[in-house]
């Protein structure tokens, strides 16, 4: 038995933020003190509040220390584990109250949260099975394989009204049927975590803090499908879920948790790790199991759909990672029970990784039904500097913007769909008056035409030249004509596009021109970025009233743009000023503006 | 995307072809194996040269067309040398919104190389990538192993320093 818990984040973001480090220094204090035997030291999945990393928490007290620096380890052990003294100018701001500490789930971050598929990370160590297994593990499993039958499994997870977490929101129940009713010597499941929707990191969380829930999830998912043999896709880019999985694949293994004759129900199942090379496409279903087989990942035409001719041409269901992480608990705890949190049509939780302009940047998981206002100023803390709220990004590449109008929306994937948004994989980008909707449109469009394999012609094509409307937009010289044919074009692509890729690719230009067309026309008539972000409509200016006449302004100025003599206003000569904002961040008066 | 093609010439050592070698023997056969031999492939030489692209789909019973169309799709493969010290600035969503474009544009200024390009003395390589996932940290740069959060422009050159 040991008094103390030490757990440290090894999250991505806690990584990147030397938590590997902070690791080292608890081991290496807690054996100097001969404290080996008295306090155990985990390296869990991640707590979600990643602007606050590296996280350490301390069990019993539960104690969140927050921004924990390598140095700051011998302080830790020698003032709280060896006397007892809580550290207080490293706790969580939140969780601090006169005599005690409060407990983490009370905090305005976490109070509103219900973790259903994140519900292991940050609790336990991802690279013991035995600590999944005493949080009820595996569980899910035994039942399924040795109390239910396939159609009674797929039963309990269409009651459940789970759907699928990668976008779509297509019925996993439902899903799983289709391959069941198909007869083949093979079949296959696949999980998709080619989580290439830049902002999201949810099931790269997932994948690092819980991976054995994946493993018993896709088992179950076999059993219910009649598939014997597994693949999970995972981004090249996520070394460390990658090697957990390995890990998780190798234990689980080890205890007969996969493999042959399981729970000795004479069910076989295998699982393997293919590493996907950086391609958003693949993201698709039928583009990541041509990426799986070998391929360029391009996407097939459908029908046929992958329940009758998927993987190897073989019968395959294809879930996502978050939906994935849902179904022990579905199992375990009854449809019912996941049925009774969410909205009518959307059930049960999603999880979304706030990211951008707020203040509490990382991972939430919310019920369905929660309005956006509750996450970005309840949960996510709101806006910092005093910024206005402009707009929250929802879907990625593939989905539009909620302005402040809507804010008071129930989330869940009828109600984003009606606004002409998507609830996409869950990333969730918060951006604030200094932000150009335009430009914004234009950088989700650099992305899809990058990223278009370039198999079919409206999406290759098309997309280009969307995107060169834009660049002629925030140069200034657009017209308002070329407002309507960027509309246009964007339904053309719509529905002309093979796969979701093309298909949603102009949801960004569509929202932006919905919701702000105010700033489109700001740009094409008074050739103005209101945002002041597009730097072909900027001018530089000196507020004369305000300048000094320090000359610091001057000296910085790469190209000699700016003239004057001491202790008299200076000016920008604006035909040789090359807007860098070099003057800007020099200037201690606040003297010089952009407009 | 685009893709340079390096003409520095190749070079080989026999421990990096035994390597190779021995990926290959191991997977060929199984088509579906190609893009792991190429990934570890990537991993010995650092990218892929035509030379090793012929030598895998000689050795898998492939095509060069059908390699060469693999390497060119997926954006992890690279023709051409990294540098040194690799840079790569997050132009994912999150950090592009808190300004990670302004940081690459005070590295392309800095180094004098535009994104996807090495310096001439083969030391700096710079590349803008997509999400590595540590949203929470936007703007994020990473120089090979080592990542750096909460960056604005004006830290570039004082980071940059660090491997002068």
């Amino acid at each position: 038995m040991y008094r103390s818990h030490v757990l440290v984040c090894g999250g991505t973001g806690c990584t990147s933020s030397n938590s590997p480090k902070i690791i080292e220094n608890f081991e290496a204090e807690i054996k100097a003190r001969g404290l080996e035997n008295e306090i155990k030291i985990i390296r869990t999945g991640c707590f979600g509040l990643c602007a606050l990393g590296p996280v350490v928490v301390v069990y019993p007290e539960g104690c969140f220390y927050s921004e924990v620096k390598p140095e700051d380890v011998a302080e830790i052990v020698e003032e709280h584990l060896l006397k007892g003294r809580i550290v207080q100018r490293l706790l969580y701001d939140e969780t601090k109250t006169k005599d005690e500490v409060k407990p983490l789930k009370e905090t305005d971050f976490y109070k509103k949260q219900k973790r259903v598929a994140l519900r292991n990370c940050g609790v336990i160590n991802p690279e013991d099975i035995n600590e999944y297994i005493a949080y009820d593990g595996y569980q899910a499993l035994a039942k399924c394989l040795t109390e239910l039958t396939p159609e009674q499994v797929i039963q309990i997870v269409k009651d459940s009204g789970l759907r699928g977490r990668g976008g779509g929101g297509f019925p996993t129940g439902l899903k799983w049927s289709f391959t069941a009713a198909n007869q083949a010597d093979q079949k296959y499941v696949v999980c998709n975590a080619d989580e290439g929707d830049p902002g999201a990191f949810m099931d790269r969380s997932v994948l690092e803090g819980d991976p054995h829930c994946i493993i018993e999830a896709m088992t179950i998912c076999g059993y219910a499908t009649g598939a014997t043999e597994g693949y999970i896709y995972v981004r090249a880019e996520y070394p460390i879920a990658v090697k957990r999985l390995e890990i998780a694949i190798a234990q689980a293994k080890e205890m007969g948790l996969l493999g042959k004759d399981i729970f000795g129900s004479g069910f076989d199942f295998d699982l393997h790790i293919k590493l996907g090379a950086g391609a958003f496409v693949c993201g698709e279903e039928t583009a990541l199991m041509t990426s799986i087989e070998g391929n360029r990942g391009e996407p097939r035409p459908r029908p046929p759909y992958p329940a009758v001719k998927g993987l190897f041409a073989k019968p395959t269901t294809e879930n996502n990672v978050e939906t994935f992480a849902n179904i022990p608990t579905i199992i375990r705890e009854g449809a019912e029970y996941f049925a009774s949190m969410g909205t009518e049509k959307s059930k049960g939780t999603k999880v979304f990784a706030l990211g951008g302009k707020i203040k509490n940047t990382g991972l939430v998981e919310i019920p369905m039904g929660t309005t956006l206002r509750e996450i970005i100023e309840e949960i996510g803390g709101g806006i910092p500097n005093g910024k206005k709220f402009k707009a929250a990004q929802t879907g990625g590449p593939s989905g539009g913007c909620i302005p402040m109008s809507l804010i008071d929306t129930p989330i869940d994937y009828d109600n984003l769909t009606a606004i002409g948004c998507m609830m996409g994989s869950g990333g969730l980008i918060v951006m604030d008056e200094d932000n150009c909707m335009v430009d914004i449109a234009k950088f989700f469009l650099n992305f899809t035409v990058d990223e278009s394999c370039g198999k079919c012609t409206p999406c290759r094509v098309g997309t280009r030249r969307l995107l060169e409307i834009l660049d002629k937009i925030t140069s200034g010289n657009g017209t308002l004509e070329d407002l309507d044919k960027l509309e246009e074009l964007c339904y053309y692509i719509k529905e002309n596009s093979l796969c979701g890729l093309g298909q949603t690719a102009p949801n960004p230009v569509l929202a932006t021109l919905k919701f702000f067309r105010d700033e489109y026309v700001a740009h094409v008539v008074d050739k103005k970025c209101p945002a002041g972000v597009c730097k072909d409509l900027l001018q530089y200016k000196i507020i004369a009233d305000k300048c000094k006449g320090c000359t610091a302004c001057a000296r910085k100025c790469p190209v000699g743009a700016i003239s004057g003599t001491v202790k008299n206003p200076h000016t920008i000569d604006t035909s040789k000023c090359i807007k860098c904002g070099a003057c800007i961040e020099t200037c201690k008066f606040g003297a010089i503006i952009k407009e | 995307m685009l893709k340079k093609i390096s003409k520095i010439p190749f070079t080989d050592t026999p421990e990096q072809a035994a390597k190779l070698d021995a990926v290959i023997a191991e997977c060929a056969g199984d088509q579906s194996q190609l893009m792991h031999v190429m990934q570890v492939a990537q991993d010995i030489y650092g990218y892929l040269p035509f030379e090793i692209q012929k030598k895998i789909a000689d050795g898998m019973g492939t095509d060069l067309e059908k390699v060469y169309g693999v390497a060119t799709f997926y954006a992890q493969f690279a023709l051409s040398p990294k540098g040194k010290y690799a840079i790569s600035v997050c132009l994912g969503t999150a950090c592009y919104v808190k300004g990670s474009q302004d940081v690459l544009n005070e590295l392309t200024a800095q180094l004098g190389i535009e994104a996807e390009e090495c310096t001439e003395d083969g030391k700096f390589s710079l590349s803008a990538c997509r999400c590595i996932g540590a949203c929470g940290l936007a703007p994020v740069m990473v120089i090979n192993d080592d990542v750096y959060g909460k960056i604005s422009a004006k830290d570039v050159k004082g980071i940059l320093e660090k491997y002068a």
